[in-house]
């Protein structure tokens, strides 16, 4: 099955459309921005504190902004907010801006508390939902041993790991109803249920995650995402550099720049946040759309080495043509895995996903209608600008000092 | 090329069979096999579950506190001496930036005595550095190398202090340790996998320990129970149970009875270090404040005879016979070895956190979120690469299945990578395997359509196969070249699950210059090697 024999589209002809659709998509990307003050940062670039809760119930965000607001010591202002997405039922996301560390610090902490406060009960008892291992082992060994229950230490640590594990696998996912549940855990007899419901109680919430960034650590992030960029923009800028003529690389380094350009507008417009794994997806589709245009790029200086007389545009139509099928494949290949990834990856790998998605797309079509035409552009302006002493040939030979000579170029 | 097909058949078995075994070892059941994945493959605290915090040592507190000591004994010399003084006192800078700038104030010393004063200084006192400000006043200040001493010792017996604390908790692979490249920034990364209570933990890692001296009543027992019998079930007034610390080759646990309330906390414990005493046994010395003396002097006075515990953090790290009054400096004597002297030495000077510790960031991911993010994780993996076989097969045919066991390969040795060099697998880092499905598959496509071209424009098979192989090489060179230059300052920039992501796809894709080339090629010379002449090749 070959689905791109011997094509011949006349991509370069038709390079202005493409030029446009992505100045209007770059318009429209800043104009999002400027619109909404700035881009939407994630925690790793806002600073503050962020908490996410899984409720047993749709979560109550009027009473959670209540009794958070309610707090002497929690400091500015608190957000609450659904999570949406795949997987996410019940959650809430509890954040206050940036701050002090110290601050933060107790911002954190009380926020935990608050929810306790309101929604745990205080009765002395522990909350199962909430526990950790070691302190589930501690409370109940005692009251075990009381209730005549034979156990070791190592049976103990066992039964509490398997417990826990058991409320932490999916479709618990942290939350256990009711005690009634744990019967089905390898271990658990009338003895143990009788003293667990003693000894604990099961709070309607769970919390998932907890994020701190303070301004120094946000301050560094922000910094090596911008470095982490731009060293990477200027080593792929010197390995084309090196590779072929200068403004082949420039011609890389401009599409790549239009790429990241217009996947962050479309952050902007979609309203999705950025974050340092999505800074992680923006140079590798930097990487990606690299690729993509060197792999064409190849193929045109390959093609001119046979033909010298040919126009640059012909000679360039013909390499995208005859790379098509592998473009094709290859991204429609890699755009495969990383729908995949955006379908079933999960809320945390979201925006990373969606970085790639866009990305590939935009930087498929860039190695053609913007890398290349800009090479274009620029031959056919320095062919004006040496044929103006002379009168025009109509097959003048191209130039040497205009491409590498032969023996650099082939490498 | 097909001459030596035997030897390189050889060379991608062994790499299948070394991989393999890296991957899953010698399992010798299903279950077995599934643990021993788990061993191998080490998953990051995103994925486990657990809590990766930043803190900062302020370490103007220990700055401070060495001041304070400094003015305490300067007042007493100056007293000694009968040099008078007006006011003494020391700034207080509150930040970790201006712990340089910690400065002793002296004012009103008489210019009839200025002499002496500054010989009693330069004498006693040669840490500092003395600056006059007039005829009646000074300033003194650390010097610079002592600064950095003393900055950099806070610093490491954190760490220690912070170290111990945790291992406390009982936690598997918990990591304390020096963070950040610029030595100036005084940051320490504590890492705790399975750490579900994140809030508990920062908590004990920020309160002071507690270091206790206690009088030992009785012990040491085996139990206990057998404590507990030997005083008729009831403990007497005033008194605890505590078990000791478990020593080098010591079988089974150690109680002793000791009083509740201890003789000296951390609190007046100034210094310990270890040395080597009469007959080449090992001691640990120790100073106290002025005041802790003052209580320990009556204590040993009216305890000759008794023993005492050295209690850390509730467990006793050390019993000693008290032999005589000891006021403000003491020896614990005839230790069994150096390292237990030192052990000893430390665990004194290290009871209290010598400076206070800010959390600078926080990452707490609770063991549920983790299970759910590995299984989203697995699902978009398979189904990903389900896609990319199916639509291989359907467009390359035969060579599809070339290309797929390319593939295939090329995940083994990633994984097989990640268990040898020790590498962790964070959530980013399961998308970059699957991202290097995508991209792996380009190389196989470069070749393939190079070769459907030199077939198209009429080569032979062998011939086709051949150049296609040749003018693919240089391409896939440089398209991996330029995603692994992005994936090196990635890794240079980026923490935890970003440097996963970098390290995956880095691996991944020089595992894929290895399978897409030299893997397949070997794949397409066993096919053509049975035919003289193939008509036609299945791409």
């Amino acid at each position: 099955m070959q689905l791109f024999k011997n094509t011949d589209f006349d991509f370069l002809g038709k390079k202005w459309p493409f030029i446009i659709a992505s100045l209007v998509l770059t318009a429209a990307g800043f104009g999002s921005i400027a619109v909404k003050h700035g881009l939407k940062y994630g925690i790793d670039f806002k600073e503050g504190v962020l908490m996410t809760v899984k409720f047993a119930y749709p979560p109550p965000l009027d009473q959670i902004r209540a009794a958070m607001a309610r707090s002497q010591k929690i400091k500015g202002e608190v957000s609450v907010q659904n999570i949406y997405g795949s997987g996410a039922e019940n959650e809430v996301e509890i954040g206050t801006e940036a701050q002090e560390e110290g601050q933060l610090n107790v911002n954190r902490q009380d926020m935990q508390d608050v929810l306790n406060a309101r929604w745990g009960q205080t009765a002395g008892k522990l909350d199962f939902n909430n526990a950790s291992q070691q302190v589930v082992v501690e409370r109940l060994r005692d009251p075990l041993a009381r209730a005549g229950v034979a156990m070791s230490d190592v049976q103990l640590q066992k039964l509490a790991k398997d417990m826990l594990d058991f409320r932490d696998t999916p479709p618990r996912s942290g939350l256990v109803a009711n005690f009634s549940q744990l019967t089905s855990v390898p271990g658990v007899n009338a003895g143990i249920m009788n003293t667990l419901q003693q000894e604990c109680y099961l709070a309607p919430f769970h919390i998932l995650k907890v994020e701190m960034v303070g301004p120094k650590v946000g301050a560094e992030l922000r910094n090596k995402a911008v470095l982490a960029t731009l060293y990477a923009l200027a080593g792929m800028l010197a390995y084309i550099w090196f590779r072929f003529e200068w403004i082949y690389g420039l011609g890389a380094v401009i599409a790549c720049f239009h790429d990241t350009l217009i996947t962050i507008g479309l952050f902007s417009l979609f309203g999705k946040e950025i974050s340092m794994t999505v800074i992680a997806a923006l140079l590798t589709l930097v990487g990606y759309s690299m690729n993509d245009t060197i792999v064409i790029f190849d193929r045109i200086r390959e093609n001119l080495k046979i033909s010298r007389r040919e126009p640059l545009e012909r000679v360039m139509n013909r390499a995208v043509n005859q790379t098509l099928s592998r473009t094709i494949m290859t991204s429609g290949l890699t755009f495969l895995t990383v729908i995949a990834l955006f379908i079933w990856g999960g809320p945390v790998l979201h925006g990373f996903s969606f970085a790639l998605v866009c990305g590939i797309i935009v930087g498929t079509y860039s190695s053609v209608f913007i890398a290349s035409p800009i090479v274009l552009f620029w031959h056919n302006y320095t062919d004006r600008r040496k044929r103006r002493p002379g009168p025009p040939l109509a097959t003048a030979p191209r130039p040497e000092a205009v491409r590498k000579s032969p023996a650099r170029a082939v490498k | 090329m097909r001459t030596n097909l035997r030897a390189r058949t050889v060379v991608i078995v062994a790499t299948i069979l070394v991989c393999v075994f890296g991957i899953i070892g010698f399992p010798k059941s299903a279950a077995d096999l599934v643990q021993n994945v788990k061993n191998h493959i080490q998953l990051g605290l995103d994925l486990k579950g657990g809590s990766h915090l930043v803190l900062q040592v302020q370490v103007q507190d220990a700055v401070k506190a060495d001041a304070d000591q400094t003015m305490e004994r300067l007042k007493e010399d100056l007293g000694k001496q009968r040099i008078t003084w007006a006011s003494m006192d020391r700034n207080d800078p509150q930040r970790v930036e201006d712990a340089d700038d910690v400065e002793i104030y002296i004012k009103g010393v008489p210019a009839t005595q200025t002499s002496s004063f500054r010989d009693l200084v330069n004498e006693r006192y040669a840490t500092y550095v003395l600056t006059a400000q007039n005829t009646t006043d000074y300033s003194m200040r650390l010097k610079p190398s002592e600064l950095v001493a003393l900055k950099r010792d806070t610093v490491e017996r954190t760490i220690q202090t912070i170290g111990n604390r945790i291992n406390e908790l009982g936690l598997t692979e918990p990591s304390v340790q020096q963070y950040g490249r610029a030595g100036d920034q005084y940051q320490i990364l504590v890492q705790l996998p399975g750490v579900d209570d994140p809030a508990h933990v920062q908590e004990l890692i920020r309160t002071a320990a507690v270091l206790e001296l206690t009088k030992v009543e009785d012990g040491p027992f085996a139990s206990r129970e057998a404590l507990l019998s030997q005083h008729g079930g009831v403990l007497p007034l005033n008194t605890k149970m505590v078990k000791a610390k478990p020593r080098g080759a010591q079988e089974g646990e150690q109680w002793y009875l000791v009083g509740k309330t201890p003789v000296i906390t951390g609190r007046e414990m100034r210094n310990a270090r270890a040395s080597q005493g009469e007959f080449r046994k090992w001691d640990t010395n120790f100073t106290l404040s002025p005041d802790g003396g003052k209580r320990f002097g009556r204590f040993t006075e009216a305890n000759i005879g008794n023993r005492l515990a050295v209690a850390l953090d509730n467990s006793i790290v050390s019993v000693a016979t008290i032999e005589s009054r000891i006021e403000d400096a003491g020896r614990i004597t005839n230790l069994t070895s150096e390292d237990e002297a030192v052990d000893l030495s430390r665990y004194l000077r290290s009871g209290s956190l010598p400076a206070g510790v800010q959390t600078l960031e926080e990452r707490s991911i609770g063991p549920s979120l983790g299970a759910d993010s590995v299984h989203e994780g697995l699902v978009a993996g398979i189904a990903g690469l389900l896609a990319v076989i199916v639509v291989m097969l359907v467009y390359y045919k035969r060579s599809g299945v070339n290309a797929v066991l390319a593939l295939a390969l090329n995940t083994v040795v990633l994984m097989a990578a990640l268990s040898y060099f020790h590498a962790v697998l964070t959530l980013p880092g399961i998308a970059g395997v699957i991202l290097t499905i995508g991209m792996a598959v380009d190389s196989n496509v470069l070749i393939f359509e190079r070769i459907r071209e030199e077939l198209r424009s009429g080569k032979a098979v062998i011939a086709a196969v051949d150049t296609g192989f040749n003018k693919a090489w240089w391409t896939i060179v440089d398209t991996h070249v330029t995603t692994v230059v992005s994936c090196a300052f990635l890794f240079l920039f980026g923490e935890g699950p970003v440097r996963g992501f970098a390290v995956t796809l880095v691996i991944g894709l020089i595992a894929n210059v290895f399978t897409a080339v030299f893997v397949s090629r070997t794949i397409f010379d066993y096919e053509l090697s049975g035919h003289r002449r193939m008509e036609a090749l299945s791409i």
